[in-house]
C-alpha cells in the first residue's frame, strides 16, 4: 500500500465515522438545538446583565457622597461581592434547585448568567463612567443641573464610548461561560456534544465540532467588535 | 450680593481656607490674585458650592448657601462659571452646548434658546461655528464658547477660575477682550487670575490671597502701586 493510499483510507474512514456520528438518527440536529440554546442564553443574559449593571453603576455614581443613597449603595456592594465571590456553576445550581425551582433550564440559565454578568457589568460600566473627566460633571452642576441630570445628559453619553467595547468583551466571556449550563439539564452546545458522545462512543469528533463552533463564534464576535470600535474611534477625529 | 463670612475648608487635614470673609456688590469686578496653592480657586469653587466648605457662611442675595434645605441647583443657575479647562461638552455641537441647560432647566423653547445662543455667539465672533463640535475649535475659541454657555443661563454673577491659564499666549487676548466687554456692561464678576494687566485695568477691586487668607484688598491702583503687606510686595516684585 502506498502512502497516498493510506492517507486516502484515513480520510475515508474519518468521513464514515463523521457520517455515523452526526448524520445517523439526525444527531446533528442536537448540535443545532444546542447552538440555539447557547445563543439564546447568551443574548438573554447579556440584556439582563446590561440592565442590572447600568442600574447599579448609576446608583453608585449618583449616590457618591449622598447620605440618602447610602443603604442602596451598600446593597449594590453586597450584590457584586456575593456574585463575584461564588463560581457561576454554583450560582446556577442554587438558582435551579433552591430559588427558581423551575424545570425550564433555559430560563434558569438566562436569569443566572444575567445576574452573574450584571455584577461584572456594573464594575465595567462604573469604570467607563469614572473615566469621563470630572470637569464635565462640574460644568453640568455649575450650570444648575442636578447630579442626576448631569449624569444622564453629560456624563453617560460620553461614557458609552468607553463602555460599549468592554460590553462586547463581556459578551465573549459570557458566551463561553454558558458552557456550564448543562449542569441544570439545559441542552446547550456543550451538552449536545456530550450527548452525541454518549450515544456513539465517539469522543473526538463531537468535542472538536463543539470546540470549533465556539472558536468560530468568538472569532466572529471579535471581528465585529473590532470593526465597531474603529467606527467609534473615527468620530473622535474631527 | 454675595457675602462670605469666616469660610474654612480643609483637604485631608490640610487647611486650605483659613477663615475668608468678603463682600461682593452688584457690578463689582473682583480679581483674586496670589501664588499657586494660596486657596484662590478653592475659594471661588466654594462660592457656587462645587466645593463644600467645612464652616462659615455664604449668602447669595440673602439666601444661605450653607443651609441644607437650600436648593443649590436653583441657586447655581444665578452663578455662571468658567473653568480653566473649558469643560465644554465634547459630544454636543457648540449650539447644543449653549442651549441644553436653558432648555432643560428653564424650559425655554428650542427656537428661543437657539436664537439667544446665536445672538451671544455673534458677539464673541463665533456664530459661524455653531454647528461644529468643541474638538474643532482652538483653545481661545473654546473658552469664548464656555463664557457664552454660562451667559445663556442669564446669571447674575460670573465666576472665572483662571480662564486664560490653559491657553496659548496668543489666544489670551481674545478671551480677556470678551471678559472686559462683559465687565463694561456691568456684569458682576469674580475672577481668579494671573493676568495682572487685566486685574489692573478691569478690576474694580483686587484681592491678594496667600496661604488660605486674604492678606490685602484694595482698588487696583492702590494695590499695585502702593502694596502694604510684605508678602504682596514680594509677590508683585516677582510677577510684574
Amino acid at each position: 500500500m502506498t502512502l497516498f493510499d493510506s492517507i486516502a483510507q484515513f480520510f475515508a474512514d474519518w468521513g464514515a465515522k463523521l457520517a455515523s456520528t452526526f448524520l445517523e438518527k439526525q444527531r446533528y440536529l442536537m448540535l443545532v438545538d444546542g447552538l440555539r440554546n447557547t445563543l439564546i442564553i447568551t443574548l438573554g443574559a447579556l440584556v439582563i446583565g446590561v440592565i442590572i449593571g447600568a442600574f447599579i453603576a448609576i446608583i453608585k455614581y449618583c449616590g457618591e457622597g449622598s447620605r440618602v443613597m447610602k443603604p442602596l449603595c451598600l446593597l449594590c456592594d453586597l450584590y457584586t461581592t456575593v456574585i463575584r465571590g461564588i463560581p457561576v456553576v454554583v450560582v446556577l445550581l442554587i438558582f435551579y434547585f433552591l430559588i427558581l425551582r423551575s424545570s425550564d433550564g433555559v430560563v434558569v440559565g438566562i436569569v443566572t448568567f444575567g445576574i452573574n454578568s450584571g455584577a461584572y457589568m456594573a464594575e465595567l460600566i462604573r469604570g467607563g463612567i469614572n473615566a469621563v473627566d470630572g470637569g464635565q460633571m462640574e460644568a453640568g452642576r455649575s450650570l444648575g443641573m442636578s447630579r442626576f441630570q448631569a449624569t444622564v445628559h453629560v456624563v453617560l453619553p460620553q461614557a458609552m464610548k468607553n463602555i460599549l467595547p468592554a460590553i462586547g468583551n463581556e459578551m465573549i466571556a459570557l458566551l463561553k461561560e454558558t458552557a456550564v449550563a448543562g449542569y441544570v439539564a439545559v441542552q446547550d452546545l456543550t451538552r449536545a456534544g456530550n450527548l452525541i458522545r454518549n450515544n456513539t462512543y465517539d469522543a473526538f469528533n463531537p468535542l472538536m465540532v463543539v470546540a470549533l463552533t465556539y472558536l468560530f463564534l468568538v472569532i466572529l464576535l471579535t471581528w465585529a467588535l473590532g470593526k465597531f470600535e474603529r467606527r467609534l474611534a473615527k468620530s473622535d477625529k474631527r | 450680593m454675595i457675602s462670605v463670612k469666616n469660610l474654612r475648608k480643609s483637604f485631608h487635614g490640610t487647611e486650605v481656607l483659613k477663615g475668608i470673609s468678603a463682600e461682593i456688590q452688584r457690578g463689582d469686578v473682583v480679581c483674586i490674585i496670589g501664588p499657586s496653592g494660596s486657596g484662590k480657586s478653592t475659594f471661588l469653587r466654594c462660592l457656587n458650592r462645587l466645593e463644600t466648605p467645612d464652616s462659615g457662611e455664604i449668602l447669595l442675595d440673602g439666601v444661605d448657601l450653607m443651609d441644607r434645605h437650600t436648593d443649590l441647583d436653583r441657586q447655581r443657575r444665578k452663578m455662571g462659571m468658567v473653568f480653566q479647562q473649558f469643560n465644554l461638552f465634547p459630544h454636543m455641537t457648540i449650539l447644543k452646548n449653549l442651549t441644553v441647560s436653558p432648555m432643560m432647566l428653564k424650559k425655554i423653547p428650542q427656537k428661543e434658546a437657539e436664537a439667544k445662543a446665536i445672538q451671544l455667539l455673534e458677539r464673541v465672533g463665533l456664530a459661524d461655528r455653531a454647528g461644529d463640535y468643541p474638538a474643532q475649535l482652538s483653545g481661545g475659541q473654546k473658552q469664548r464658547v464656555a463664557i457664552v454657555r454660562a451667559l445663556c443661563m442669564e446669571p447674575e454673577v460670573m465666576l472665572f477660575d483662571e480662564p486664560t491659564s490653559a491657553l496659548d499666549p496668543e489666544m489670551v487676548g481674545e478671551v480677556l477682550e470678551v471678559m472686559k466687554e462683559l465687565a463694561h456692561e456691568g456684569m458682576t464678576m469674580v475672577v481668579v487670575t494671573h493676568e495682572m494687566g487685566f486685574a489692573r485695568e478691569v478690576g474694580s477691586r483686587v484681592v491678594f490671597m496667600d496661604q488660605g487668607k486674604i492678606l490685602e484688598q484694595n482698588t487696583p491702583e492702590a494695590l499695585f502701586s502702593n502694596p502694604q503687606h510684605p508678602r504682596l510686595q514680594d509677590f508683585l516684585s516677582k510677577v510684574l
